[in-house]
């Protein structure tokens, strides 16, 4: 049996009311056990949430690599702990996806793994995308297309790679005549990340990350790497494949992150509720009418400093976001919107959200704006992940 | 050589030929169509045999073979003409043993060697090579040597095709396979060879082990694939070393695909069946190497998971990865780990228990009873987290009432709840994944989906403290079971008394082995008694109820009655410190009930509780060191309440006076006349048509019948009557609580109520 030491259960769990568990050592499945009891038996959500800070982010974040999480639309996913997932081997894996995705699109025929193919699959950590020390490191995958045209034109670029977590400063491009003769290396700076080179086209990135994820790493043991929050961009047959790869690999479970109307609307106001500079979008919430022949949406759209003027006219707690002020603010929207209307949009259903700092859809669809509340958005997306995978 | 000694040898070999590790695999046994005419020409040579001659037969036989052994072992003499008919008559010979009985492995060895040698013309070696069929096995020796004929270029082309194909079928008959596989690498030479590329992948496919798999050879196939395109042969040789090596490979066989090799068994087949009955021993199921889903469904989802189970592979890939990290010590225990396709039976899984290769995905465990055995026993947190993690989300992910527009898979959900069930049904113990997936989707459930599926999903909830289980599932079963039809209600009492069976057996098995398992949630006894006991009141309350929102069903009260049946033998049956008596409003229903089956079941009930209260006392007047569980004296007082009621209606004809008393004049206010003698043996609705039947068995003439006579003797007559139409419980209740001092009725009986 596993000995794990009772002592370290942290004082959530100390709260438990049956304090005979610890003495005989509770296991790690017991443990999931009893947070999801815990989870289902009170309100799914906590009453109450911090505002998120504008300086969240890690002093060693790469500025390069969170522009490039911006600005782009993200489908949501959670996905349960890694087994065996290890930082050490990111260019092993991304040899063998490589081959698997080969493998995938040209069903029936062999690939060999590590083979030069105009498909290249490129695993990279996000250095500083974490909320608290615990959290694990954040990780990127891009698959790129190396264009067929460019394999007449003397030198294609063939891949590239961080020479490991150690040293995120710099790349290593590999380049390879047509000839396939002579290899030389070459180190580049940085500022050439694949994206932007012409030469390697990006058709679909992911990556995967935890933001003060505290709650389901202390039911995991160190075998598993808990990565809850999986965010991915690109066709979803590629992420289909890319997705299986890791299911196989590492025995986890990748299952869509749907967003409720009800965490929208706690998105809504937190996401007002954030102090910005200057807004760079406008307000704007959509509801879907169930109940015509085809589906109405209505789209209304505020001004974002009259948006924040609401808020601060609803907020009292200061520093945190509580039901009843997202209660409050959701009403007073609606009930403004009935008086011009005489609609009432409790009636409907909310399914999208778009603010300076983020737009979220229903669908479990992301777009996060604001590089500054960029691990704020993230760190409540990882708690509903969480919640889905518990 | 005598047949005596080659006999003995045949056996030796027998014996060892268990040892090899490879066997056929099943990607031959996808077949092409079987050839019809082969087969039919072949069971003509072997069968219209009669028994009579035989021995005499076999003796010829065996000389005739010797000689023609002899003769082709010397070589042929080529100048004269009339040796042409020898070497076809001592062929014929050859033949005619071959299919009959089969060949011994020095004979097949002699003539392994003059076939491949090129002594003879070509027609001569390809007839050869057909009939030479093992009597038992084939050694391996002969086997090498007639590979390096191959090497010095004798024999023609079509010899080695027929040479590679017979070494294919018979694969399984060579007693072992180390040298063989030494010359693997001369095989995979041969690959080049476009004639005889399918029949070496074949072999190559039957041969391959682990280490045999190299960069290079890989590196090798790959350019053939190039060459020759999309060959099935080179894709089944490919995909086994994927799975040998996923690190330096990936190939993903189309799904449609199912034939990978021609099917070269056509010529041999029924000697091969033949073979496989003299050698019944050795012949073990052949192992199953899943290359790819069996079952193609239609629906293919957009995860490519085509079933909801994943397949078995295992996890070297995980292992490998991490190749320049691993340690000494890693690497040790790699060689010594047990790989998951070679497990087959319990006592492997015995041996190999602490060095099992798991699956790379925990979810293939369901498919496989062995690995599930595993899974009940092992202690080890990752595993059982995998499994844990996989089951919770598939569950969330398939179950059809989250998703609004989910329920085209219904039917595969249904599936997947079944297999699981079975899973648990198999190891008798509940997976703690469908008791979270409980808290989360039965507030949803509408109760009519997957019905029967999701009640014995509650059934096999794992044991643990009752009122923490409660609102989190139990309360919104209530709400359920009060809104929905009767047959829900005793579908749902149904579940909870196998939930009760389930709890009850798992502790009694937890008292005997305490120190062994580590018993989740509960430590003391007294708790888990608490939690067993609040369970029961909690049934208690929802019969009670539903009795009465059914207007006292007798359907329900059956089967309410029958969880009382389990509940009452706790004591005595699972050796538990616990007796919980039914609620009244159970008790009086079933007593005034009108049917006498519930009446017959309620005696017997109390009749084992009485068992069980006796034993209970009688332990503790034994031993007074388990106070703990000592039942107070209320549970004694409320079953002599009930007892004497029982009598005090069915036999003193007192009813209400003792136990629970009502006002005789509310009693003569119903308007019953004689209403102390109506719930009696006799007079009780429910035993009326006993009494009227007894009545008229006694007197078939008699046109009105006066059930009061049924007095004295009679009354005696009747009750035998009664016991002899099947009421068991009554008969088990008045012998162990009504003491009949003498025949005469009532006045001479005397209640044993007393504790």
């Amino acid at each position: 049996m596993d000995s794990y030491d009772a002592s370290e259960s942290t004082p959530r769990q100390s709260t438990s009311s049956r304090p005979e568990d610890y003495f005989i050592g509770a296991t790690f499945l017991q443990k999931r056990l009893e947070s999801v009891r815990k989870q289902t038996s009170f309100i799914p959500t906590p009453p109450r949430r911090k505002i998120p800070h504008c300086s969240q982010l890690q002093e060693d974040v790469d500025p390069q690599k969170v522009a490039f999480l911006l600005h782009k639309q993200w489908t949501l996913y959670s996905l349960t702990p890694l087994y065996k997932f290890s930082y050490c081997n990111l260019k092993e894996y991304s040899r063998l996806l490589n081959a698997f995705i080969v493998a995938e699109k040209q069903k029936g025929l062999a690939v060999e793994v590590g083979e030069d193919l105009n498909i290249k699959v490129i695993f990279s950590t996000l250095l500083g995308i974490k909320g608290t020390q615990k959290d694990p490191e954040a990780f990127l995958v891009q698959g790129l297309t190396l264009s067929p045209r460019l394999e007449c034109s003397g030198t294609i670029l063939v891949y590239c790679n961080l020479l490991g977590s150690s040293d995120p400063s710099t790349l290593a491009f590999q380049v390879a005549g047509t000839t396939g003769a002579c290899h030389y290396t070459r180190i580049l700076s940085k500022s050439q990340l694949p994206s932007e080179n012409r030469e390697g086209k990006v058709l679909w990135t992911g990556w995967f990350c935890c933001i003060f994820g505290d709650s389901v790493l202390e039911t995991v043991s160190e075998d598993f790497t808990c990565l809850p929050l999986f965010l991915a961009n690109g066709a979803e047959s590629n992420t289909a494949i890319i997705g299986t790869w890791f299911q196989k690999t590492f025995d986890c479970y990748f299952s869509p992150l749907a967003i409720n109307a009800f965490n929208l609307s706690w998105m809504a106001a937190m996401w007002t509720a954030c102090k910005m500079d200057h807004y760079v979008a406008t307000t704007e919430f959509l509801w879907s009418v169930p109940c015509s022949p085809q589906s109405l949406d209505i789209s209304y759209a505020i001004h974002p400093e009259d948006a924040k003027a609401l808020w601060d006219s609803v907020h009292k707690t200061p520093g945190e976001v509580t039901q009843e002020e997202v209660d409050l603010f959701m009403d007073c929207l609606y009930s403004h919107f009935h008086r011009h209307f005489k609609i009432h949009l409790s009636a409907t259903r909310l399914i999208r959200v778009s603010t300076s700092v983020a737009s979220a859809h229903t669908d479990g669809k992301i777009k996060i704006l604001c590089h500054k509340y960029l691990i704020g958005v993230l760190a409540y997306l990882t708690e509903l992940a969480v919640f889905q995978i518990e | 050589m005598s047949s005596q000694k080659r006999g003995k040898n045949v056996q030796a070999q027998n014996r060892t030929s268990q040892g090899s590790n490879s066997f056929q695999t099943t990607l031959s046994a996808w077949k092409v169509k079987q050839d019809p005419s082969n087969s039919k020409s072949i069971s003509k040579h072997g069968e219209d045999n009669p028994v009579g001659d035989y021995e005499h037969a076999d003796d010829q036989a065996e000389d005739a073979l010797q000689m023609a052994v002899g003769y082709f072992e010397k070589g042929p003499i080529k100048t004269s003409r009339n040796k042409d008919k020898t070497w076809e008559k001592h062929l014929k010979t050859v033949e005619n043993v071959a299919w009959k009985n089969g060949l011994a492995s020095e004979e097949i060895d002699i003539l392994l060697n003059v076939a491949l040698s090129g002594k003879f013309g070509n027609a001569v070696n390809t007839r050869m090579l057909k009939c030479m069929i093992p009597a038992t096995v084939i050694s391996e020796d002969s086997v090498v040597k007639a590979v390096s004929w191959l090497c010095v270029g004798k024999c023609s082309g079509s010899t080695k095709v027929l040479f590679y194909r017979w070494l294919v079928v018979m694969f399984d008959f060579i007693d072992r396979k180390e040298q063989i596989n030494l010359l693997y690498g001369f095989f995979f030479a041969s690959l080049q060879d476009d004639t005889l590329c399918p029949y070496v992948c074949h072999l190559l496919y039957l041969l391959t082990k682990k280490e045999n798999v190299k960069p290079f050879r890989v590196r090798k196939l790959l350019d053939l694939q190039a060459k020759m395109g999309m060959q099935p042969h080179l894709q089944a040789l490919l995909s086994l070393y994927k799975f040998f090596a996923p690190t330096l490979i990936s190939v993903s066989l189309p799904v449609r695909k199912k034939i990978y090799f021609k099917n070269s068994e056509n010529l041999w087949k029924t000697a091969l069946l033949t073979v496989k009955q003299r050698n019944q021993g050795p012949s073990l199921e052949p192992l199953k190497l899943m290359l790819g889903p069996a079952n193609v469904r239609p629906l293919k989802r957009k995860w490519s998971s085509l079933s909801v189970i994943p397949v078995h592979n295992s996890s070297s890939c995980t292992k490998e990865c991490g190749k320049k990290e691993m340690s000494l010590s890693d690497c040790l225990n790699r060689s010594r780990s047990f790989p998951l396709e070679q497990l087959q039976s319990f006592p492997q899984l015995l041996q190999n228990i602490h060095c099992l290769e798991l699956p790379s995905q925990m979810g293939s465990v369901l498919n496989n009873s062995l690995l599930l055995h595993y899974i009940n026993c092992v202690r080890d947190e990752p595993v059982l987290l995998r499994f844990y993690y996989w089951l919770s989300q598939t569950l969330q992910e398939e179950c059809i009432w989250y998703k609004v527009n989910n329920y085209e898979h219904g039917k595969e959900f249904t599936n997947f709840l079944d297999t699981i069930i079975r899973a648990e049904c198999f190891l008798q113990e509940g997976f703690y994944s469908c008791e979270a997936f409980l808290y989360k989707s039965l507030p949803l459930w509408d109760g009519l989906c997957c019905r029967s599926q999701f009640l014995q999903l509650v059934s096999w909830i794992p044991f643990s403290s009752f009122s923490e289980v409660k609102p989190l599932l139990f309360d919104h079963l209530a709400q359920l079971f009060f809104t929905s039809t009767i047959y829900f209600k005793c579908s749902v009492l149904q579940s909870l008394k196998e939930l009760l069976q389930n709890w009850l057996l798992w502790l009694s098995m937890d008292i005997h082995m305490k120190p062994v398992t580590n018993s989740p949630l509960e430590t003391t006894l007294g708790g888990s008694m608490n939690s067993v006991s609040e369970l029961i009141h909690y049934v208690g309350c929802l019969s009670t109820t539903a009795m009465r929102l059914e207007s006292n069903s007798t359907f329900l009260l059956h089967f309410i009655l029958d969880f009382y049946e389990k509940v009452c033998d706790i004591y005595i049956n699972y050796n538990l410190p616990l007796v919980v008596l039914f609620p009244p409003g159970i008790f009086y229903s079933a007593l005034l009930s009108l049917d006498a089956s519930i009446l017959n079941q309620l005696c017997f009930i109390m009749h084992r509780y009485h068992k069980n209260l006796t034993a209970a006392k009688k332990n503790e007047l034994v031993q007074k060191t388990k106070s703990e569980f000592s039942f107070s004296s209320k549970t004694y007082q409320e079953f002599n309440h009930y007892l004497t009621s029982m009598v005090g209606c069915l036999w003193t004809s007192k009813p209400f006076e003792k136990g629970i008393y009502i006002d005789p004049e509310i009693l003569e206010n119903t308007g019953v006349a004689e209403y102390k003698k109506s719930l009696n043996v006799v007079h009780h609705p429910s035993f009326l048509s006993y009494a009227v039947s007894f009545l008229l068995q006694e007197s078939p003439e008699e046109r009105t019948v006066n059930v009061s006579s049924i007095q004295g003797k009679k009354w005696s007559w009747y009750l035998d009557y009664l016991f002899s139409q099947g009421l068991q419980g009554l008969k088990l209740f008045i012998r162990s609580s009504v003491h009949r001092s003498s025949v005469t009725r009532a006045e001479g009986i005397n209640c044993n109520n007393q504790y």
